[in-house]
């Protein structure tokens, strides 16, 4: 169960070697939760992730392992995480995702729609089977991943920016939808984070680690905020981003 | 689906409440997983259920006449204030009652409540001859005779069976008032002295410490005393308490509550204790419930609530009390004066909170990113010295400090398994705790 301050005790991560979603698990296990299920696709990171997990307090850390291109499959990879944790689940993790190569993969009819799958197809099947466990449960959270690329789409990346969109705005809807379930959701859009999955690429400004986001994500489970944003300000700055003509926007965000 | 928490108004949930009346109600609702309620009042997750049923036994509220020799028997969702209204004309009063009114007699018996008189007196369990349990088991009539199975139920948190009815010895008063000394310390070994020294004059003691102050020696003002007897007063009346005239009608904004506001409401509150002041006829709720005559006082507490910390530690680790009124002064965690009391002996309940020692509750907002942390190292220093936290206040202990707390943990699963051998009586409290997991 959640506690007063908002610690969960079982935690159930999709795309377990994310980097943010370790850093954010790190700090959940620290506090109170004993139980973390690790899924994703690679079972040697993962198992990686789980020795870190029990390293900083968790006991129980199980894995699955799934393909997040077979979205038919993503009902038997929730369900065996739920399974896995063998108690009722106060928090899911969404975290899968993968940046992609844009140059590579924009005319590329295959690798743009794999791409799709991974950072929206699968994580709405996904979505789907969590909560209809956690409404049934009548209490627990879900937690996420969204980006600010989906608030504005960049040239420079917007297969990944475009599926985030599709992923965010379907993630407001979805929490709406819980109202008086005892279920309910926060979306978290961090700004450019370093981590293996962005590693290589231009930093623009207010680029951060993932310890400033883990922060910000155990900072709005505390205080039950829908929308975290990391850092803080990107909530401001994107307000005024977004509504920036498009040939400014573009000489702004892709140069 | 109603939304539910404790009196701290933190990790609120939604849960279908049954609204029963009779014990066979009770018996058919036990067919099911379901946590136990009566008020409300415990500050955590005891009375709660996210997702599933909660009982609430409010109208189990028959109060039988009073015995000659001062026995009543209660239904468990009476509350106290009930029936101390109803057995104060007669001269009655209960014989052990904690800082409110405003709980039922089973939530009472399911914390094994202390009051101030705890350090000879004994909790309220010391008090009652005989109990009956609904559990899926069937329905149990349970006297001290029947030792570790009528003790499983005081202090069991609801998780043994539903209590419908209590019998209690009530206490005889002659007055309405209590003979109160009251006196001012200017730090805490001061204080804690006088307790050791001049308790057992008195039925009742109580101290209110002050854990803002950031000297972190933590002054604090003594008050004890205990009921008028006619021939001390001018005219003595046995009038029932008043009901609450003021209440909190909003929750109060974030941040009311802060280091320099509560600051400021001890500093007036201590400079307005007399130094030194013997015999002072008060009320009883005035000297027993103070808060009581604020309505939805925990709505001061602003949007995200508070959580109350209450630890034992024994005689010989007095030590750990300075520490920790020591650390909550160096965190400049905002916390309201905090209550000090010396325990005497503990009865055989397994979960029973009070054992012989010290005993100090802080009540603290949540907000501060720096009181999970702070508690977790409190927590710590209690376990190192041997004591424990008081569960009708918790919302926030991991189980594994839990079990180090009450090392009869397994005893008391075990017992409570023959009464609910299916596991059905449960709640948010024992899910996080697993204490019927033992």
């Amino acid at each position: 169960m959640d506690n007063a301050f908002g610690q969960p005790q079982t935690v159930v991560v999709l795309g377990g070697t994310s980097d943010i979603a370790r850093a954010v698990v790190r700090r959940l296990a620290a506090a109170r939760a004993d139980t973390v299920v690790l899924a994703g696709r690679d079972g040697a990171a993962l198992a990686e992730a789980a020795e870190e997990a029990r390293d900083f307090g968790a006991l129980e850390t199980p894995i699955v392992t799934f393909d997040a291109t077979d979205v038919g499959d993503a009902g038997r990879a929730v369900a065996d995480c739920f399974a896995a944790a063998g108690r009722e689940v106060d928090l899911v993790i969404l975290a899968v995702g993968r940046l992609g190569h844009q140059e590579d993969d924009q005319d590329d009819p295959g690798r743009a729609g794999e791409g799709a799958l991974v950072n929206f197809a699968w994580p709405v099947a996904a979505l789907a089977a969590v909560r209809r466990l956690l409404v049934a449960q009548g209490h627990g959270r879900i937690l996420v991943m969204s980006s600010v690329a989906a608030i504005r789409v960049r040239r420079s990346a917007y297969l990944y920016g475009g599926a985030k969109a599709g992923l965010d705005r379907l993630a407001t809807g979805l929490a709406a939808s819980l109202a008086g379930t005892g279920v309910s959701l926060h979306l978290l859009r961090p700004g450019f984070v370093r981590t293996k999955m962005t590693a290589g690429e231009p930093e623009p400004p207010l680029t951060t680690g993932v310890e400033p986001v883990a922060e910000a994500v155990v900072r709005g489970l505390a205080i039950g905020q829908p929308v975290i944003w990391s850092p803080p300000v990107l909530r401001w700055a994107m307000l005024v981003l977004r509504h920036l003509p498009a040939r400014l926007w573009s000489r702004v965000m892709d140069r | 689906m109603s939304r539910l928490s404790g009196w701290g108004r933190t990790a609120a949930v939604d849960a279908e409440v049954l609204e029963v009346t009779t014990e066979e109600q009770v018996a058919a609702a036990l067919t099911a997983p379901l946590a136990p309620r009566g008020l409300g009042r415990s500050y955590g997750d005891a009375a709660q259920l996210a997702g599933g049923r909660v009982l609430d036994l409010r109208g189990l509220d028959t109060i039988s006449p009073v015995s000659p020799d001062g026995e009543v028997t209660v239904g468990a969702g009476a509350s106290l204030d009930a029936l101390v209204r109803a057995v104060m004309p007669a001269g009655w009063f209960v014989p052990v009652t904690p800082g409110t009114r405003q709980v039922t007699l089973g939530g009472a018996l399911a914390a094994d409540v202390h009051g101030k008189n705890h350090h000879r007196d004994g909790s309220l369990g010391a008090h009652v001859t005989h109990l009956r349990v609904v559990s899926p088991t069937g329905i149990h009539e349970l006297t001290p005779a029947d030792g570790e199975r009528f003790f499983v139920h005081l202090g069991a948190m609801g998780l043994s069976g539903v209590v419908t009815e209590v019998t209690l010895g009530l206490l005889p008063i002659s007055s309405d008032r209590v003979l109160v000394d009251t006196e001012r310390f200017d730090d805490l070994d001061g204080v804690m002295a006088a307790m050791v020294e001049g308790d057992h004059r008195y039925r009742y003691s109580v101290a209110w410490v002050d854990c803002a102050a950031r000297s972190g020696r933590g002054r604090a003002v003594l008050t004890r005393g205990d009921h008028a007897r006619a021939d001390d007063l001018a005219s003595a009346t046995l009038r029932p308490p008043r009901p609450a005239r003021l209440a909190v009608p909003l929750t109060a904004p974030p941040g009311l509550l802060n280091a320099a506001s509560v600051t400021a409401f001890n500093e007036m509150w201590f400079r307005r204790a007399p130094r030194h002041r013997v015999r002072e006829p008060q009320r009883l709720e005035t000297f027993f419930h103070p808060l009581d005559g604020v309505r939805d006082w925990n709505r001061l507490y602003g949007p995200r609530g508070f959580v109350q910390y209450q630890f034992v530690v024994p005689d010989a680790a007095a030590e750990t009390v300075h520490e920790a009124v020591a650390r909550l002064a160096a965190s400049r965690v905002p916390s309201f004066l905090a209550v000090l009391k010396r325990f005497g002996a503990a009865n055989p309940a397994p979960l029973s909170f009070p054992q012989p020692g010290w005993t100090l509750a802080l009540d603290l907002p949540v907000g501060p990113p720096a009181l999970p942390g702070l508690l977790d190292m409190l927590d710590e220093m209690v376990v190192a010295a041997g004591g424990r936290v008081y569960l009708a206040k918790d919302a926030r202990l991991a189980p594994s400090t839990l079990r180090a707390m009450y090392p009869r943990l397994s005893d008391f699963a075990a017992l409570a398994a023959t009464f609910d051998p299916e596991h059905r009586l449960t709640s948010d409290l024992d899910r996080r705790l697993r204490l019927r997991e033992g």
